[in-house]
């Protein structure tokens, strides 16, 4: 082996393959690639381009999006194999083409689902001894499914972005981040092995941090962005520790479905599977928010509105929910979830999907109440994996994707058209008439988020309680239905602050002049956030602003709301088709026309899946049961939030009064006070009182003591030239009355350098230790 | 070709430096671009003469000796002029060869007060001689002579071009690492006296195993030469010289001593301490990696404190040499080819962040935190490239340092047998804790350095962009970040088989 085949792309392939596997399956990198290497064009190129570098991401993510369609039909297509046989084992399952298994418990006196298998790709990243540690992909139907959610909300908000952030000081960075973050993205879902996960996973937060911050020269936003990315980091020790459990438990390998594989097949024992899955739970909190970690996501809605639709709400969040399911042999054994008792994960889905929902009655920043709503969905998906709906969470992971990204687009597109880009609800009102796009599509993604049936939220909600009811998490159920019912009634208090009623634009007027002139006057544009007030101006105000005052077209129509360009509108159509319709995926009752009964799960559920709640026989057909109840607890939030939004006016004087409503008020309005005890309590003491002890101890113990050693070391050398050398020695000398008046003194010279003084003590000392030691040896 | 370097290939790199050096001296000092000129030749060429000597490297075989030369040398104490390539000292012989070219490079219009390019280029020239003979020796003698020899340059590149304080950090240095270094070679006589009376480290590895020297005495020499390598890492709570030096230290001379210098020490814990004294090295080893973890997270703290930004990076060492040593006192092949990667990360990364705080102070004359800010807005290219060295820092998986702090971590979960399990898992804790530190003080430098908006006091002054010459010193350093990171293959096919060799006794 030489030198040049260190350097070449070395290894051969490890996992066995079919070489028939469809192409697409086969080559899934190639869609992160492609992101990448727009990432990388864009910020070498893209200042020299004429679209300023978005012309590579848009390319890309519309590769990628076509491949990411080509990827889903190759999958559904992909026959199940012919040889493997029912019951076989994993590994022989796993090795070659596909298999054919079928559900074990239920879809009785059905035709029995057959299992594709995974299409794994490996080569050899390194190696450490006999370990041979791969970079792999595990290409399956929750792959697919992720790809596809991914590209398309990517490709929307590549689209949105052009005309949102256009004139931007740093529009090509933005794109540049925007294009890494789906590269990471795309690879994280399809990785085989837990680091493959990791360094997706780690990237996509660099990404997030880069976007919240993506206007630092706001304190308030770089603060946000680091936010985020120590909370995510300090989940991630827990990810970390789990990793590395499991990489020894496995036996030497970051292989998950390796991992899975022994997990459910008691090759790794209890205790560790434990241990290991409440580590990784902690890095999934972070990442996923979820309380009491959830507070970074919240201040994140600083960054960039598409940006926070794509990372803070449809895609990177997720990536928590994604490793749990995708381990989830780890955690169905280390959280016991068939025993059917409240578990460490469906307390904290249970807690953040009522505590999340709770905050986001009291904001009065549109992003935030969004914000909040995701922390509190992202609770019901885990909630929903630590009842056993693996399908359920992963199948609302999807539609919250689309009916998310489109809520925030909205969003977005009222603040860039409606309200002179502030996010704050007081500012807007009525809009129904000016922007009817963007309200229609916001109507639906409301309606989706609500879970009112037929609209996508609702089929997805539904299979998570039906889980929880089933399999005896009746808390969890308990929590998730007052979730429902908390869901209606914010959402329907955003509509009527937003939408309904008469614009309150006007009213603010004066402010906003002032804020344009100054921001005019201001050639440098970003600098003209300091002055004046954020609060009122929400977080998009100043970017935007700079945005518009540089390219100068601005909004001739600054004056008064108006609808968004198409370009806006596009994506937001788009996606509301999604929201509609993406719930029919896993139509739950019997073919009909179109519609296929459980189409999504027949095609996503792989061996994990098969040899967890499968074999637990914890698949439940459609229950009206959990589903009418639901409902109504959804309308009935609806209608209180109407009665108590629009017909109260949103005041019914329980605040003012004080007493539980008053305290509780307060409580919400502090977060909990979970700001205070994490960023003032913890942050602040470890950076200031105990990192300041610290050093005090390094500079006046450590350090003393080294000091203090050279000092008496030098004072030992004083002393030994002035009384052994000057008084006894020289003393002996000038009796004998040979003067060394002239050598003397150059002696004295170097005897005074400090050096020497340091040198010699120390040889002697050294000579008598030496002395010692050999002693002693 | 190839029997030419097996014969002088190593000698050349390590005496072409000190052999420039002399003629540096000798150039008159009229034309002070000859001086430059001549300096740059010869680190060129030892640079070439190594890469050339590394291609004919087999790499199959990395775990073994190679371009060995054998001379009888001081023939009255048995010791020789030993010297070898193994995987363990290539990544650091590159490392070391690359980073004197760049150091040469970067300076080339910005030269330290006082002026005086000829005395700078002739004490780097004998550095890398020094440094280069470290990595290739394989005797006791001959290595310390080396280790040494690396002494004297930087004591004067810190005492005659550093900061106001340079007087107090050059001497702390000096004679700091000379403390350690009296321990270490009474060990290293110890060694001679007990063990067969040979200063080769291959026979020291197997006279040991039969000389049947107590395991106390074992301990006790081990405990000598730990004091030595662990001074020049340096380790917890040896380490108060290292942020003095750095912080008064010319910039060249912090890149050195971050990238190579540092390494000196972990490299002669894995290359020498652990596999001569291995029965030592596992009573040592939890006591090593207390010291790592308590590094780790210490380090950090100091960080949160600093005020001057070179001072910052400076005590960030201290941690990120904290995984490199928890690698090294697990004993295990993970920990061990993660201490040489980190190694070997730790020299880019570090390097680089000392490379922009000079170029920072430099154009600002100040490192102070507090008065800089919006590096971003007035240097934006100056700005990414601080925001990606913090990033690669602070381990982000893809860059270089990533692969010196996971698998250490990983490493300490299942530490080499004998060792106690329980008590390396919570190292193992302790260090993933350091993770979120490293982060934190990393990005709040960041964050007070390069976000916002400048200071007042600036207004109307005007800031050169990274110049030509620093984006050719600094572009391999930065490429060099992105290609480890992506694929870490480059370093472990290098350095597994060497680390094989040595963690073999502890069953693994």
């Amino acid at each position: 082996m030489s030198v040049f085949s260190v350097l070449a792309a070395g290894g051969e392939t490890v996992a066995e393959h079919s070489s028939s596997a469809p192409w697409i399956l086969a080559h899934a990198w190639v869609l992160p690639a492609l992101m990448v290497a727009a990432f990388v064009a864009t910020l070498f190129f893209g200042k020299r381009m004429k679209f300023l570098g978005a012309e590579f991401g848009i390319v890309s993510s519309v590769a990628t999006m076509v491949l990411a369609i080509g990827g889903v039909i190759q999958w559904v297509r992909l026959a199940p194999g012919t040889h493997g046989e029912e019951g076989a084992k994993a590994e022989a399952l796993r090795a070659v083409g596909a298999g054919l298994r079928s559900f074990a418990a239920h879809f009785a006196g059905e035709e029995p689902i057959k299992l594709r298998d995974p299409i794994e790709r490996s080569v050899s990243w390194f190696r450490n001894g006999s370990v041979d540690v791969g970079l792999g992909i595990h290409v399956d139907g929750f792959t697919v499914a992720m790809l596809f959610t991914v590209a398309f909300i990517s490709l929307c908000v590549h689209v949105f972005s052009i005309e949102y952030l256009r004139g931007d000081k740093r529009f090509t960075h933005y794109f540049a981040s925007l294009n890494l973050f789906s590269g990471a993205m795309l690879w994280m879902v399809q990785t085989s092995t837990t680091l493959g996960l990791l360094f997706g996973w780690e990237l996509m937060g660099l990404c997030s941090f880069l976007l919240i911050g993506h206007w630092w020269e706001d304190k308030t936003n770089s603060d946000a962005a680091l936010k985020a990315f120590f909370t995510t980091r300090t989940g991630d020790i827990g990810l970390l520790v789990g990793i590395v459990i499991l990489f020894f438990a496995a036996g030497n390998t970051f292989d998950m479905a390796a991992i899975n594989e022994k997990a459910l097949h008691g090759g790794i024992n209890h205790a560790t599977l434990v241990v290991a899955a409440v580590a990784l739970f902690f890095g999934v909190m972070g990442k996923s928010a979820q309380f009491p970690l959830h507070t970074w996501l919240p201040d994140a809605m600083a960054g960039p509105t598409p940006a926070s639709s794509l990372i803070h709400a449809a895609t990177m969040v997720v990536a928590g929910v994604y490793l749990f399911a995708r381990l989830y042999g780890v955690f169905w054994q280390g959280f016991s979830i068939t025993s059917g008792g409240m578990n460490f994960g469906s307390w904290i889905g249970a807690i953040t999907i009522v505590s999340a929902a709770g905050l986001a009655f009291v904001q009065t920043d549109i992003k935030k109440v969004l914000a909040y709503s995701t922390v509190s969905q992202l609770g019901y998906m885990i909630l929903g994996l630590s009842v056993g709906a693996w399908v359920g969470a992963i199948f609302h992971l999807v539609t919250h994707a689309f009916f998310k990204a489109l809520l925030f687009q909205a969003s977005g597109s009222v603040a860039h058209s409606g309200s002179h880009h502030s996010f704050e609800m007081e500012r807007m009102g009525g809009l129904r008439k000016y922007m009817p796009i963007t309200y229609r599509t916001f109507f639906v993604g409301y309606l989706a988020l609500a879970g009112i049936p037929i609209f996508s939220g609702f089929w997805s909600k539904d299979e998570i309680l039906n889980a929880a009811d089933k399999n005896g998490f009746t808390l969890a159920l308990i929590a998730g239905s007052l979730g429902a019912f908390m869901t209606g009634c914010y959402m329907t208090r955003v509509m009527a602050k937003t939408f309904w009623g008469e614009n309150r634009l006007h009213l603010f007027h004066d402010d906003h002049d002032a804020h344009g002139a100054h921001a005019a006057a201001d050639d440098h544009g970003a600098a003209a956030h300091d002055t004046h007030a954020h609060d009122a101006h929400g977080h998009d105000a100043h970017g935007a602003a700079v945005a518009h005052d540089a390219h100068g077209d601005a909004h001739d129509a600054h004056d008064g709301p108006h609808e968004s360009p198409a370009l806006i509108t596009g994506p937001l159509v788009a996606l509301a088709v999604m929201a509609t319709f993406v719930g029919f995926a896993n139509w739950p009752f019997k073919d009909f026309l179109f519609l296929k009964r459980f189409w999504f799960e027949k095609n996503i559920a792989n061996i994990t899946f098969e040899e967890t709640i499968a074999a637990a026989g914890k698949v439940h057909p459609f229950n009206w049961g959990v589903a009418i109840p639901s409902i109504i607890l959804a309308v009935g939030g609806i209608a209180v939030g109407y009665w108590y939004n629009v017909v109260k006016q949103g005041d019914l004087g329980l605040v003012r009064r004080g007493g539980v409503f008053g305290l509780g008020h307060k409580v919400l309005k502090n977060k909990y006070y979970l700001d205070a005890l994490w960023t003032d309590l913890i942050i602040g003491s470890i950076k200031g009182p105990i990192a300041k002890m610290a050093y005090w101890i390094n500079q006046n113990v450590i350090d003393a003591v080294i000091n203090t050693a050279g000092r008496s070391a030098a004072a030992t050398g004083r002393g030994v030239y002035r009384y052994i050398d000057q008084g006894l020695v020289d003393g002996i000398v000038n009796g004998a009355g040979i003067s060394a008046s002239t050598g003397g003194g150059v002696l004295r010279k170097l005897q005074n350098g400090k050096v020497q003084a340091y040198a010699a003590t120390f040889l002697a000392a050294t000579g008598l230790i030496a002395f010692g030691l050999v002693l002693f040896l | 070709m190839l029997d030419f370097l097996n014969g002088w290939g190593l000698t050349l790199i390590i005496f072409l430096p000190a052999l420039t050096a002399l003629v540096v001296m000798v150039t008159p000092n009229k034309d002070e671009e000859n001086v430059k000129i001549v300096g740059l030749i010869g680190a060129v060429a030892t640079l070439v003469v190594s890469i050339v000597t590394i291609s004919y490297f087999n790499f199959d075989r990395a775990g073994q000796a190679q371009f060995v030369v054998n001379r009888s040398w001081i023939d009255t104490i048995n010791s020789n002029y030993h010297v070898s390539l193994n995987g363990l000292g290539l990544p650091m012989l590159v490392l070391s060869n690359v980073v004197i070219v760049l150091c040469i490079v970067y300076s080339w219009n910005h030269w330290p007060e006082p002026h005086n390019p000829k005395a700078v280029l002739a004490l780097m020239l004998i550095l890398e001689t020094g440094m280069n003979g470290v990595f290739v020796a394989q005797d006791l003698i001959l290595f310390f002579v080396f280790f040494e020899l690396t002494l004297l340059p930087m004591y004067f590149l810190i005492g005659v071009w550093g900061g106001p304080n340079r007087q107090y950090a050059s001497i702390k240095f000096f004679l700091y690492t000379m403390f350690g270094s009296a321990f270490m070679l009474l060990g290293f006589l110890a060694l001679y006296f007990k063990a067969g009376r040979t200063f080769d480290i291959d026979q020291l590895i197997a006279n040991v195993q039969t000389a049947g020297i107590s395991s106390g005495t074992q301990s006790l020499i081990f405990g000598g030469i730990f004091l030595g390598f662990a001074v020049k890492v340096p380790m917890f709570p040896f380490h108060t010289w290292l942020p003095d030096a750095h912080t008064e230290a010319p910039t060249v001379g912090s890149v050195i001593l971050a990238a190579v210098l540092l390494k000196l020490g972990t490299f002669g814990f894995i290359k020498i301490a652990i596999p001569i004294l291995p029965d030592a090295a596992k009573d040592w080893a939890p006591f090593i990696g207390v010291l790592a973890a308590i590094g780790i997270i210490y380090g950090a703290l100091g960080c949160l404190a600093q005020t001057d930004m070179k001072r910052l990076i400076a005590f960030s060492s201290v941690a990120h040499m904290g995984y490199v040593m928890l690698g090294i006192s697990t004993l295990t092949s993970y920990g061990m080819n993660a201490a040489l990667f980190g190694m070997v990360a730790h020299g880019l990364i570090t390097g680089m962040l000392f490379f922009v705080a000079g170029s920072v102070k430099e154009r600002f004359h100040t490192l102070e935190i507090a008065r800089l800010g919006g590096l971003l807005e007035t240097m934006p290219k100056l700005g990414w490239v601080f925001g990606f060295a913090s990033m690669a820092s602070l381990g982000l998986p893809g860059l270089a340092g990533f692969w010196g702090e996971f698998p250490s971590i990983l490493s300490a979960y299942n530490p080499a047998e004998g060792l106690n399990v329980a008590l390396f898992r919570g190292l193992m804790v302790v260090a993933a804790v350091g993770t979120v530190f490293a982060a934190g003080y990393l990005l709040w430098l960041y964050q007070r350095t390069a976000f916002g908006t400048q200071k007042e006091e600036w207004n109307g002054h005007h800031f050169h962009d990274v110049m030509p010459s620093e984006w050719i010193a600094w572009a391999p350093f930065l490429a060099g970040i992105v290609v480890f990171g992506v694929w870490p293959r480059l370093m472990y096919s290098v350095t597994d088989p060497a680390v094989q060799v040595i963690t073999k006794v502890f069953g693994g």
